[in-house]
């Protein structure tokens, strides 16, 4: 409980162990709250053998759940993502509020059926009489030698389904409120958390505290250009920014932290100071965040801007194995300062 | 059952190759950065070499993420196997791959696969093709225990039946999946025991004895072959070490347990059982493991010699037919 007398206490720690405190505080709140998947807790039905919680999730933000909460709320399912993912959504839909982690986006092909034809429809379709207090975990990002099949990014498929909400931690800070913001939400959110960032350290409030959902952050100020940064992306601007810099280029970096709804209205006000746009997206191009994010800076600030919004992503391609491949696919400062300096030229 | 000598040689042969290759071509891959998502099928060798054996290079297999065995098995090249790992373009899949995507369409390999029962629907697909076009072809669906309590599975299992596919469903239960006991995840004691909901034979074998394996899995063929349909051939094994590298199976697992299967070893039951028979000798074996040594000094030398892809090659084979142009509009991956 927080009150005036009992400032809040902020400490160091890591994204993983963020995500980790926000499930716990959450589950200490609501008794309502539950949370399922694949080795969230890991050697299931062993207890017998002293063995409990064998690996505390596939990344470990889940560990020391089970043991707190019991295995009535903390339940390791068998591998069946479209029964797991449906029956969460099946709960949350008659007074839980469920939480189910998707091991890996790339998986979502699974339980998509759940996820937009449910989750996303069932208040619409059945005229708002239920509510679906949903949350699924997952993971995204490649780099990490994993191929096709486990290193995607797709936020913008999720993005596109009317009913979804979608958050986008970068972290550890954000990492924790918004996923109490999103386990709070009377609406399905899916919470992508991006492997390269699972060790970041960074401060976080002891207390809980949520996230408004639907809200972009202005992580560095500046007056030349405006980048935006979604997940991971965020550093990989905020690195071309201190580049750039150097130049006498002054770029404003915006963490975009909600994929939906997106806060369009902090990038439009940045950009009528700034006049200029490029959006930083790790997910394929076409259709995509970025391509979303430009048309409707085009639309809505067409005369503030100096220069074309552009976007600097992946390329429209899977993600490949060899390393020379998957280090030119993931979208670096180099290729984000080349395309600042193409849209300073033009005036 | 009756084997010949060459027979003999050929499961023994085929079971040192794979356990020869996990054992190093997974740590070289790991010292080259790749080694994240590798998964070792040592232990589980008997499984992939009984089905295969029964198999010519025009029939098809369906894989898993731990698919190194199946693919030796069904004669993929150990030295392309490893270029791949390896991220070289002389792999099969051109370094756009890795271990968890090995195929060989010219050996009938549909692909190792990272999403768990995703190929079981690809092997059904090969059994359509080869019914359809009265090729007498067969497809193994491999998959774990893990995979048997997917969806697809049986869904496929059932259109299989229904239209009388040649296929093989295979379950290499090797007791977890990653963490997760089967006796947790599974709603019935043996994953056999489902194939009565969709009308085939389900058959439950030791994993760990090859001769077992083949049997059992010489019958499914010749079902398969004459028309009869699909079966369901579950095969108990064990994988010795973690789900990947990164895992300590300890965690979940005992110490007791893991010496009681790797004392059920089945290159060491294969010869405790071929010892008196006469037809090949110990030394033959040990030759053959010493074969298999090389091989893998090699592939892993084959491997280093050959060169890396292009980073443009990025976009080679995304589509058979798309403009390359549109693909690289408004991107410039080379700076
Ligand atoms: C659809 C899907 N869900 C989850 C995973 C993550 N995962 C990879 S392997 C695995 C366990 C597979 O177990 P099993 O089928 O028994 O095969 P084994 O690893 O034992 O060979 C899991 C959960 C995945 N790759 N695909
Ligand atoms: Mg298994």
């Amino acid at each position: 409980m927080t009150t005036a007398m009992t400032p809040t206490t902020t400490r160091e720690l890591r994204y993983r162990e963020a995500i980790n405190e926000a499930l716990r505080q959450e589950m200490e709140r609501d008794e309502t709250v539950i949370i399922m998947g694949e080795e969230i807790a890991g050697g299931a039905g062993r207890e017998h053998l002293g063995i409990v919680d064998a690996w505390g999730g596939p990344f470990r933000t889940t560990v020391g759940l089970i043991q707190q909460f019991g295995n009535q709320r903390v339940l390791d399912t068998p591998l069946s993502e479209a029964a797991f993912v449906g029956t969460a959504i099946g709960a949350a839909s008659t007074g839980m509020r469920a939480v189910a982690e998707l091991m890996f986006v790339d998986f979502v092909g699974v339980c998509m059926d759940q996820l937009l034809n449910n989750a996303a429809k069932m208040r619409y379709m059945f005229g708002g009489q239920v509510t679906v207090p949903f949350t699924m975990l997952t993971r995204i990002g490649a780099g990490f030698g994993s191929a096709a099949q486990h290193s995607e990014s797709f936020y913008s498929i999720f993005s596109h389904i009317p009913g979804l909400k979608g958050v986008v931690p970068s972290d550890p800070y954000t990492a924790k409120g918004l996923l109490i913001a999103a386990i709070r939400d009377d609406d399905p959110v899916v919470y992508f958390e991006h492997k390269g960032l699972y060790g970041d350290m960074g401060p976080v409030p002891e207390e809980p505290y949520a996230i408004p959902l639907g809200k972009a952050r202005t992580v560095r100020s500046g007056s030349d250009i405006t980048l935006v940064g979604i997940s991971r992306m965020t550093w990989v601007c905020t690195e071309a920014a201190d580049e750039l810099a150097k130049e006498g280029v002054n770029a404003e970096v915006i963490d975009l932290l909600s994929v939906s709804p997106i806060d369009y209205d902090l990038i439009i006000d940045s950009v009528r100071r700034t006049h200029r746009l490029v959006v930083v997206d790790e997910d394929t191009p076409v259709c995509s965040l970025a391509s979303d994010i430009c048309a409707r800076v085009a639309e809505e600030a067409f005369d503030y801007l100096d220069a074309p919004p552009s976007r600097v992503t992946a390329p429209h391609t899977p993600v490949p194995y060899s390393r020379p491949l998957e280090n030119v696919y993931v979208p670096n400062a180099a290729r984000v300062v080349g395309t600042v300096q193409r849209l300073v030229k033009r005036g | 059952m009756e084997l010949d000598r060459e027979m003999l040689l050929h499961l023994y042969r085929t079971m040192t190759t794979i356990r020869h290759f996990e054992e190093r071509g997974i740590p070289e891959t790991g010292q080259r950065g790749m080694s994240g998502s590798v998964h070792s099928s040592a232990g589980q060798e008997a499984v992939p070499t009984g089905i295969c054996a029964h198999l010519t290079v025009d029939d098809y297999i369906g894989s898993t993420h731990r698919g190194h065995g199946h693919c030796i098995a069904k004669g993929v090249d150990p030295k392309l196997m490893m270029a791949e790992l390896f991220g070289r373009s002389t792999g099969p899949n051109k370094g756009k791959g890795g271990s968890m995507h090995i195929a060989d369409m010219s050996k009938g390999m549909l692909g190792t696969n990272g999403v768990v029962a995703a190929s079981i629907p690809l092997a059904v697909g090969a059994g359509l093709t080869s019914k359809l076009r009265n090729l007498g072809r067969v497809a193994v669906a491999f998959f774990g225990d893990g995979g048997a309590n997917q969806g697809v599975l049986h869904e496929c299992m059932n259109l299989a039946s229904v239209w009388k596919l040649p296929v093989i469903f295979c379950c290499e239960n090797n007791g977890y999946a990653e963490s997760t006991p089967v006796e947790y995840a599974l709603s019935t004691a043996r994953v056999a025991d489902r194939a009565a909901g969709y009308d085939m034979p389900g058959i439950h074998v030791d994993g760990m004895d090859v001769f077992d394996v083949f049997e059992a899995a010489g019958e499914a063929v010749r079902r398969a072959r004459s028309g009869e349909g699909p079966s369901l051939l579950e095969c108990r094994t064990y994988r010795y070490y973690g789900h990947t590298v990164f895992d300590n199976p300890l965690s979940y697992r005992t110490q007791e347990e893991q010496d009681y299967w790797r004392n059920r070893d089945p290159l060491k039951l294969f010869r405790e059982r071929v010892a008196d028979g006469g037809l090949v000798s110990l030394t033959e074996l040990d030759q053959m493991d010493e074969e298999a040594t090389e091989m893998m000094e090699d592939a892993i030398r084959f491997a280093d010699e050959s060169p890396l892809p292009e980073p443009l090659e990025i976009y080679d084979d995304v589509y058979v037919d798309y403009p390359k142009d549109m693909m690289k509009r408004g991107i410039n991956l080379e700076v």
